[in-house]
C-alpha cells in the first residue's frame, strides 16, 4: 500500500499539470470566442479537483521510485489521463458517450489517430485544437514532460523514462542526468513541432491550421480536424512538407538531439536504424507507384507517385493521414503498408509499432541462425552499428515479438468473434496497436470507428494503451511477482 | 653504445639477443628477476629488478649517459612514463616506445615534445600483421620487404624442381623480362650464401633475394615462381594480438576464419571483426578444421604464441590440405629444424620486428634495416651525405667503393627514381641506396662506409 500512495501521489501531480494544458484550448475557444469554454471550465475543475484530492491524500508519503513503481505509475497515468482528457469532449458533446470519449482521447494521447467522431470540420476549433493537443502531448510522452519539469521525481524519472520511451535498449543516457535529457528530448521536439508550424504556414495552411497539423505530424498522431482529412488542400506542397516531417518524426529523437548538439549530421549516418528506415520507405514508394501503375488505379506516373508517396509514409510512420481512400486500392498495397507500419519506425521517433531495432534485430537473430548451421562452432554476434549485441536484449526482443504476435492474434479473433469481418478486425487491432488510426474494410480511411460496439471500443483502447507502452509495461503489471514485497 | 631496455618479454629479449651481439652495452631492467636470470645466463649483459618508470631505477640503470633508450614493458603506459622520465630528468637522446594502441599515434602532441617525448614508437604487432599480410599478397614469395616508401622491393623466393629458371644462369633472367631492371643481391644455398654474378647457375631449393622497383614485383615473380592462384580463403589459428590485426586488414579482401580456443577471447574477436568468422575451437582439432574445409584453404597462418602448437597445428594443416602454411616461431632450433619441411614458411616474430629499432641503433644515417636468414643477413637503406672527401662512397663509382664480401649495393633511389645499381653507376650525395650485407660480422665496416669524416662536419 505504501507504494501505491508513493505512485498515487505522483499521478496526482500529473493530473494536475494535466488540468493545466486544458487551459491553452480554453485561451483559444475565448479568444474566438467558439462557444466551447463551458466545456473547458467542468473539465479543468473536475480534473483539478480529482488531482488535488488525490495528492491531499496522499500528502507526506512521497519517497524515491524504485524500479517497478515506474511502470505502475506510468500505466496508471496512461490509464486516467484518457478519462480526463476525454471530459471536454463529453461536456461539448452530450451524444457521446464515456466509451466513446475515452477512445477518442486515448486515440489522442498515444498518437493513433482513429476518431469515432465525424463531422469534424463543423466542431468548434478549440475542440478540434484539444484533440490534436492531446497528440502531441502523447508523443513525445506526457510523463517524459514531467519528468524535464519537475525535479521531484530524482533517480525515479529513469524508470519512468525507461517505461515510456519506446524501444529496446534504453540504456543510453543523452545527458549525465535524467532530467537533462528529458529536457533535450522535449525541447527537440518543440523546436521540430516549431519548424513544421513555419513550413507547413508557408506552404498554404493558414496559422491554427499549422500549429494543429505540427501536433499531430511530429506525434504521428494524424487528428485532423477535417473529415477529408488532407484531401481539404488537395496541394502538393502541404502534402510534401508533411513527407518531410513525418520521415523526421519516424527517426529516433535522442538522434536529432546528437545532430543537433554536435552541428553535424554524421549521427543520422552512424544510426543504424535511420539507412533501413528510409531505404525501405524509398523502395516501398517506387514499388507500390509501379504496383498500382501496373493495376491500372492510376495512369499518370506523378499522380500515382503523389498519392502513393503521401499515404505510404502517412501508415508507415504511424501517422495515419490520408489524401485519398487508399481502402479501394488493390488489397496489397495497404496490407503491405500496413505491414510496413508494424515495424519501419525507429526506436525513441514517435512513430508506432515494434520499432526497426527490433526488426533489424530478429533479422540478424535468423540469420545468425542460418549461420550457425553451416559453422556449428563459430561466434556469430548479433551486431548493430558494429557493436555486439547482447544476447539478453535479443531474447527480450524474441519475448517482445511472441507476446506482440500473441496480442494481435488473441485481439482479431475476439474482434471476429463480436461479429466484425475479417479484414476489418484484424486491420483495426492493427492500426491500434501500432498507433496508426485508419484501418481497412469498414474502419478504413474513408469512414471511422464509430461503428463498433462498447466492447468492441474499449477492446480497441487497450490495443492502443498496449502499442504506446509497448506491451511490456502494461503487462508486467498483472504479474504477481510485481506486486510481491 | 650505452642502451637501457625496459622489460624483458619476447620483444626485449630478442632486441637485447641483436643488440648485445653489436658490441653494445646493455642493461635490461624488469620487475621479474626470473626472467631477467633467464638473460643473463644467455647474453652478456647487466640486469636490473625494478619498476621501469620509476626515475630511481632509471638512475640506477645508468640513465644520465644512456644514448639510447628502449621501452618495451607490456604496458604503454608505462613505456610513454619512462620515456618522459628520460628525457626530462637524464637528457637521454634517444626514446624509443612500443606503443600497441593507435590511439596515442593520432594525435602528434601526445609523443611529441610537449607530450611525452617519444622519438620513436614501434607496434610489434603491427610490424608483423604487415609483415604476414604481404606473404597473403604475394603468395610465392618467402618475404617481401619494402624500401624507400615502398617505392622498392626486396623479395625472397625459393627455386623448386621444375620452376622456370631452375638450372639457368642468371643473365637469362634480365633477357626473359626485358624493360624489368632486377637484381638479384643474393643466394643462399644450403644455407650459405653464395655472391651471385651473371653467370650463376640456379639450383633447385635456392633461396634468391631480389631486389626490384615495387610495381616490377609481380612480373619478377612470375618469372621465378609459376604464379601461384592469388589467395582468397585465409585461415587464422590463434585469435591474440596479431590474430585479431591480422583478420581485421584481410577481412575486407579475403575471406577469413579465425580459430581461438578461449570463448571469452571469441567473443571479443567477434564483436571486433566485421566479416571474418571467429572459430571457437583448437587449431589442432582434426574434426574442426574438417568442418571448416581446411583442404579449401589457400593460406593457414598460425599465429599462436605458442611455438609446438604452432608448428602442430600447421604441419596438421598442411597434411589436410591447406595450400601453403604459415607458422610464427619463436625459438630458433625449431625454425632451423622446419624451414625446408612441410612449413612453408616460419616466420621469426623477433627478426620480423626488429628491423625498425635496428635502423635506430645503427651508425650513420640509416633509414631502415631489415633482419633476414634469423638475423645472419641484413639489408638496409642508408642515405649518403658528405662529397667525395669526407665519405667513402658519395661520388664513387660502385666498383671502386671498397666493399666487403658478401655485401652488395643493390639500388640507388634518387628523389622519386630508382635506379638499379651497375658496376659503373656513381652515387651522389643525398641517395638513398640499398645495401644487402650477407654476413653480419661484416656490418662495422658497412656502417662505416656510410658514416661522414669529421671534416664534413
Amino acid at each position: 500500500m505504501e507504494r501505491l500512495n508513493a505512485v498515487l501521489n505522483l499521478l496526482s501531480v500529473v493530473v494536475i499539470i494535466f488540468a493545466a494544458t486544458m487551459l491553452v484550448p480554453l485561451g483559444l475557444s475565448l479568444h474566438l470566442a467558439d462557444g466551447a469554454e463551458q466545456a473547458y471550465d467542468t473539465a479543468i475543475l473536475a480534473t483539478a479537483l480529482a488531482g488535488g484530492l488525490a495528492w491531499v491524500a496522499t500528502r507526506g508519503r512521497q519517497r524515491e521510485l524504485q524500479a517497478r513503481d515506474g511502470f505502475l505509475l506510468v500505466t496508471l497515468a496512461w490509464t486516467a489521463l484518457p478519462a480526463f482528457g476525454a471530459l471536454p469532449l463529453m461536456s461539448y458533446l452530450p451524444k457521446l458517450t464515456f466509451t466513446e470519449a475515452y477512445f477518442e482521447a486515448m486515440s489522442g494521447l498515444t498518437t493513433t489517430g482513429a476518431t469515432v467522431l465525424s463531422g469534424l470540420d463543423r466542431l468548434p476549433p478549440s475542440i478540434n485544437f484539444w484533440r490534436c493537443e492531446l497528440q502531441w502531448l502523447g508523443g513525445m510522452g506526457i510523463l517524459v514532460l514531467v519528468v524535464a519539469i519537475l525535479p521531484l521525481l530524482g533517480v525515479g524519472g529513469r524508470q519512468i523514462l525507461k517505461a515510456e520511451t519506446p524501444g529496446p535498449m534504453k540504456d543510453t543516457k543523452l545527458t549525465p542526468r535524467i532530467t537533462e535529457t528529458a529536457k533535450g528530448l522535449w525541447g527537440v521536439y518543440a523546436l521540430f513541432t516549431l519548424a513544421c508550424v513555419l513550413a507547413m504556414h508557408w506552404a498554404g495552411m493558414t496559422w491554427l491550421d499549422a500549429v494543429m497539423h505540427a501536433f499531430t505530424t511530429m506525434s504521428t498522431g494524424g487528428f485532423s480536424p477535417y473529415d477529408a482529412s488532407f484531401a481539404h488542400w488537395n496541394s502538393p506542397a502541404i502534402e510534401g512538407v508533411t513527407i518531410v516531417f513525418m520521415l523526421i518524426a519516424g527517426i529516433n529523437f535522442a538522434t536529432h538531439f546528437q545532430v543537433l548538439r554536435k552541428r553535424s549530421l554524421k549521427s543520422y549516418r552512424d544510426d543504424p536504424e535511420v539507412r533501413v528506415f528510409l531505404g525501405i520507405i524509398a523502395v516501398s514508394v517506387v514499388g507500390i507507384t509501379l504496383f498500382l501503375l501496373a493495376k491500372g488505379v492510376y495512369r499518370d506516373f506523378w499522380v500515382a507517385l503523389r498519392y502513393t508517396a503521401f499515404n505510404l509514409v502517412s501508415v508507415a510512420t504511424s501517422t495515419g493521414y490520408a489524401n485519398t481512400n487508399f481502402g479501394v486500392w488493390p488489397l496489397f498495397a495497404p496490407l503491405w503498408m500496413l505491414f510496413l507500419v508494424s515495424f519501419v519506425s525507429c526506436s525513441g521517433s514517435t512513430g508506432g509499432g515494434i520499432k526497426m531495432v527490433r526488426a533489424m534485430l530478429m533479422f540478424k537473430q535468423a540469420f545468425r541462425e542460418l549461420a550457425r548451421i553451416v559453422h556449428p562452432r563459430a561466434y556469430i554476434p548479433v551486431k548493430l552499428g558494429g557493436h555486439p549485441i547482447e544476447n539478453n536484449i535479443i531474447f527480450a526482443v524474441l519475448a517482445f515479438m511472441l507476446v506482440y504476435g500473441g496480442t494481435i492474434s488473441v485481439m482479431t479473433m475476439l474482434l471476429a468473434a463480436t461479429g466484425l469481418d475479417f479484414v476489418t478486425a484484424f486491420s483495426a487491432v492493427v492500426a491500434c496497436i501500432n498507433n496508426l488510426g485508419p484501418g481497412l474494410g469498414q474502419v478504413g480511411p474513408a469512414t471511422n470507428f464509430a461503428l463498433l460496439d462498447d466492447f468492441q471500443t474499449w477492446l480497441c483502447s487497450a490495443a492502443m494503451l498496449l502499442g504506446r507502452l509497448e506491451l511490456l509495461t502494461v503487462l508486467v503489471l498483472f504479474t504477481p511477482a510485481f506486486w510481491r514485497k | 653504445m650505452k642502451i637501457i631496455i625496459l622489460g624483458a618479454g619476447q620483444v626485449g629479449a630478442s632486441v637485447a639477443e641483436s643488440l648485445v651481439s653489436e658490441q653494445n652495452d646493455i642493461t635490461i631492467v624488469d620487475v621479474d628477476p626470473t626472467r631477467l636470470n633467464a638473460l643473463q645466463d644467455r647474453f652478456d649483459l647487466r640486469t636490473l629488478v625494478g619498476s621501469a618508470s620509476h626515475p630511481s631505477v632509471l638512475a640506477e640503470a645508468g640513465a644520465a649517459d644512456a644514448d639510447l633508450l628502449i621501452a618495451v614493458t607490456q604496458s604503454d603506459e608505462t613505456n610513454l612514463v619512462a620515456c618522459k622520465v628520460a628525457a626530462r630528468m637524464f637528457n637521454v637522446p634517444r626514446r624509443v616506445a612500443r606503443i600497441r594502441a593507435t590511439d596515442f599515434l593520432n594525435d602528434e602532441k601526445v609523443l611529441g615534445p610537449e607530450g611525452f617525448d617519444v622519438d620513436l614508437s614501434i607496434c610489434p604487432e603491427q610490424v608483423l600483421t604487415d609483415y604476414i599480410v604481404k606473404l597473403v599478397e604475394f603468395p610465392e614469395a618467402l618475404q617481401v620487404l619494402d624500401f624507400a616508401d615502398g617505392r622498392v622491393s626486396l623479395v625472397a623466393v625459393r627455386s623448386y624442381r621444375g620452376g622456370p629458371l631452375v638450372g639457368r644462369q642468371l643473365k637469362d633472367l634480365r633477357r626473359h623480362i626485358p624493360g624489368v631492371d632486377v637484381r638479384v643481391v643474393a643466394i643462399f644455398r644450403r644455407d650459405r650464401a653464395i655472391v651471385p654474378d651473371g653467370d650463376t647457375v640456379i639450383e633447385v631449393g635456392d633461396e634468391i633475394f631480389c631486389l626490384a622497383p615495387e610495381k616490377h614485383i609481380r612480373r619478377v615473380m612470375r618469372e621465378l615462381r609459376r604464379m601461384d592462384r592469388p589467395v582468397k580463403r585465409v585461415m587464422l589459428a590463434g585469435g591474440g594480438n596479431i590474430g585479431l590485426r591480422l583478420a581485421r586488414a584481410l577481412e575486407n579482401d579475403y575471406s577469413v576464419r579465425v580459430v581461438e580456443h578461449n570463448k571469452r577471447r571469441c567473443e571479443m574477436l567477434a564483436a571486433k571483426v566485421n566479416r571474418a568468422l571467429v572459430l571457437n575451437g583448437d587449431a589442432t582439432d582434426e574434426e574442426l578444421l574438417e568442418q571448416e574445409n581446411i583442404a579449401e584453404m589457400d593460406l593457414f597462418v598460425a599465429v599462436t604464441n605458442d611455438d609446438e602448437h604452432n608448428i602442430m597445428s600447421a604441419l596438421l594443416a598442411k597434411r589436410m590440405g591447406a595450400r601453403r602454411v604459415v607458422a610464427l616461431i619463436n625459438r630458433r632450433s625449431y625454425v632451423d629444424l622446419l624451414q625446408s619441411g612441410e612449413i612453408d614458411i616460419a616466420i621469426s616474430p623477433a627478426q620480423a620486428t626488429i628491423g625498425k629499432l635496428l635502423a635506430h641503433v645503427r651508425r650513420g644515417d640509416i633509414v631502415s634495416v631489415h633482419s633476414l636468414r634469423r638475423g645472419a643477413a641484413e639489408a638496409l637503406e642508408a642515405v649518403v651525405h658528405g662529397d667525395r672527401e669526407s665519405c667513402r662512397v658519395t661520388g664513387r663509382r660502385i666498383d671502386e667503393i671498397d666493399l666487403p664480401a658478401g655485401t652488395t649495393i643493390g639500388a640507388l633511389v634518387r628523389g622519386d627514381e630508382v635506379v638499379m645499381a651497375h658496376h659503373d653507376s656513381v652515387i651522389q650525395a643525398e641517395d638513398h641506396v640499398i645495401v644487402f650485407v650477407a654476413d653480419k660480422k661484416t656490418l662495422p665496416r658497412v656502417e662505416k662506409l656510410f658514416q661522414v669524416g669529421v671534416r664534413f662536419l
